[in-house]
């Protein structure tokens, strides 16, 4: 049981990111049709800006203000303006493909203008362990978990809560209507890339420190994200929440259930993979995603 | 006019890079400057790249300067076979590199064609044995290690049972293969088996099964960053039985990476600039005034290398590939007539390295030499 427990909020922890980053996928998604393939990179950069403000001076909570500001101004107006912007018009392929571009560029700048090692990154949160039945864990891991799900619901309440939110969902759902209604379909698309950078950044500040930051970082938690938002349902943010907290729990059960049905815990990777087959195989809207509908 | 004067100056420029070409001699290194081994192949090439610095301010191999090219492998067997193909056609006098064990093993049959001495990084324990006369190492290979470490499990840490976590890749496969072999020679009972990942970021439920089987002790054998984040998880679980590695749990990328979780952790440790050795705390003093950080083993390993050659060159007397293969094979490299060496080394036919080595322990975030071991063969 305690076993049980140590995976489970470990796998939430862990999941809490994923579904972070696959939120950005459904964003994007739903209002604009990207699917953004460097959105593994959009959380890898911004522990970088952080740790570049660090190294000028600044102090943690300013380096992580700058962090979320920088990915503002580079993942989310930068983006829209210079890459879907144009490329929206030729269709979907040319944008994707440039994202792939992006993700590379993203990538190697990291590696050859900061480092190609993995940075240690500030503690956010205090390592101070404590025990709860028979498991143990440290308030950072709660933290994240916590910080993760507090930005979340936060997301939930502005789109579903305030009159921007609705606009954004009228935007999404609809978008001719929505403009006979007088919304400004675009600046509404705008908010959603700021709102994706201010997510990759949040997720990028909480993994950095257990995870440290690296370059290559992206590739792992890009496809991790992609997996979540597919399992839980594309065309959802709740189906992005519920795959991205599946697919962590998934993967710290994995070696578990691999070892009582007498496999090698070297199929751990293979496992969330496994997971995607079988829902476009048998649920391809996904886990709580609905067939044809489209809502953010 | 003009035309005869341009080709007087091309003439004059060819001729003056000619001679500058012929007083250069190229080692090529084929190294993981990027991916998983970033961190062991930038180690490498500082240590190199200091150590060329120091032997052509002296005047170089037998009047000729070096010059070190860095070709990244990305820490990619393949990309690694395709950078030594490249570099094997410039008929080299050595190849250093790669470091990871997969891509030295993707890669030692060229050499032995080229019959060109290939300087490795690499540790798994068979690639000593697949019949090459021209690779040679730079640190312990698992089969040297790994008898060290059962050694200190059964007589140092009393431990009856071990559990053992081991990285996924031909350097964690080889250890984890000569680790259990020799702690079943010795009647220690492995009561887990723990593979993981190169890249892994989550170390939860490896550690679940770790503390499950409540060995008396655990080896780690991964890569430096999963190190890093074994410990750290390790430590959040509360694991409170010794955590021995070899080498890389102890390194100093570890300690920069863990922090305060890296406490505790010890082992044995092939090359450390902690090691109370004059030469090696003054190459660590170097090292860490040149590029501001501290050494781990991999630097002191690419420091070693141009030294290596040196020492083969001037014993052979020419600058010739197979000329300075032959002549490693059997030295004995000696701090007082090569200082460059470090700590005295002798390679053997098959190009094993033996030479004294450590056991230490991370205290207050460093690492402290508990032990000193003697060469295998006097």
């Amino acid at each position: 049981m305690a076993d049980f427990l140590q995976l489970l909020v470990a796998g939430l922890a862990t999941g809490a990111i994923y579904a972070l980053a696959a939120i950005g996928f459904t964003l994007l998604w739903q209002t604009s049709q990207t699917i953004n393939f460097a959105q593994g990179e959009f959380v890898m950069l911004p522990a970088f800006l952080a740790l570049i403000a660090m190294n000028l001076g600044a102090p943690f909570p300013l380096a992580a203000l700058i962090a979320i500001l920088g990915a503002m101004v580079i993942l989310g107006l930068t983006f829209k303006l210079a890459i879907v912007d144009p490329l929206i018009k030729s269709g979907p392929l040319p944008l994707v493909i440039s994202t792939i571009g992006v993700g590379l560029l993203l990538k190697d700048g990291v590696k050859e203008f900061y480092s190609a090692e993995a940075q240690p990154f500030p503690k956010v949160f205090p390592e101070t362990p404590f025990s709860l039945g028979g498991a143990n864990f440290t308030y950072a891991q709660i933290a994240v978990l916590g910080v993760a799900l507090a930005v979340i619901m936060a997301l939930n309440w502005f789109l579903a809560g305030t009159r921007t939110g609705r606009q954004m969902q009228a935007s999404a759902q609809n978008p001719t209507v929505a403009r006979i209604l007088g919304i400004n379909v675009n600046r509404m698309i705008f908010y959603t890339f700021l709102i994706n950078a201010i997510l990759a950044a949040v997720a990028s500040l909480l993994i950095a420190p257990s995870q440290f930051a690296k370059f290559s970082q992206g590739e792992q938690l890009g496809l991790a994200a992609f997996v979540a938002a597919i399992v839980g349902g594309f065309n959802q943010v709740r189906g992005a929440i519920v795959g991205g907290l599946v697919v962590g729990v998934a993967d710290n059960f994995a070696p578990t259930l691999l070892s009582a049905a007498g496999l090698s815990s070297a199929y751990r990777q293979a496992l969330p993979l496994f997971l995607l087959v079988l829902i476009i195989l048998f649920r391809p809207q996904g886990l709580v995603g609905r067939k044809e509908e489209r809502a953010i | 006019m003009l035309r005869t004067v341009s080709f007087a100056l091309v003439a004059g420029l060819g001729l003056a890079t000619s001679a500058m070409a012929q007083d250069t001699i190229k080692i090529p290194n084929i190294i993981e400057l990027s991916g998983a081994g970033a961190t062991v192949g930038t180690n490498w090439k500082n240590g190199s790249s200091m150590a060329v610095d120091e032997i052509n301010a002296a005047g170089g191999i037998l009047g000729k300067k070096i010059e070190m090219v860095f070709i990244d492998s990305a820490s990619d067997p393949g990309k690694a076979r395709v950078g030594i193909q490249r570099a094997l056609d410039d008929t080299p006098i050595a190849i250093f590199g790669p470091i990871y064990s997969g891509s030295v093993s993707a890669t030692l049959k060229l050499t032995e064609e080229a019959q060109v001495p290939q300087i490795i990084g690499g540790e798994a324990a068979n690639l000593t044995a697949q019949g090459s006369k021209y690779i040679f190492r730079t640190s312990f290979g698992q089969n040297v290690s790994m008898p060290k470490i059962a050694n200190y499990l059964r007589d140092g840490v009393k431990a009856k049972t071990v559990a053992v976590v081991y990285v996924n890749n031909d350097f964690g496969k080889g250890g984890r293969n000569a680790i259990i072999k020799e702690l079943e020679a010795r009647q220690i009972k492995v009561v887990a088996d723990v593979s993981t990942e190169a890249g892994q970021a989550d170390f939860a439920a490896d550690v679940v099964k770790v503390k499950g089987a409540n060995a008396d002790a655990v080896f780690v054998y991964t890569n430096e960053e999963e190190s890093a984040r074994f410990l750290i998880e390790a430590r959040k679980q509360g694991i409170d039985k010794p955590l021995i590695g070899e080498t890389t749990l102890l390194g100093q990328k570890v300690i920069d990476l863990a922090k305060d979780a890296a406490n505790g952790a010890k082992g044995h440790v092939g090359l450390t600039v902690d090691a109370a050795i004059p030469a090696v705390q003054e190459f660590g003093r170097k090292f860490q005034a040149k590029y501001n950080y501290k050494s781990d083993h991999n630097g002191m390993k690419g420091y070693i290398a141009p030294y290596m050659i040196k020492a083969a060159a001037e014993k052979a007397g020419k600058l010739d590939a197979k000329a300075i293969a032959d002549a490693l094979r059997g030295l004995t490299i000696t701090p007082d007539k090569t200082p460059g060496i470090l700590i005295e080394a002798t390679w053997d036919e098959t190009g094993e390295i033996d030479r004294i080595s450590f056991l230490a322990e991370i205290k207050d975030g460093k690492q402290i030499i508990t032990e000193t071991l003697p060469k295998l063969k006097k």
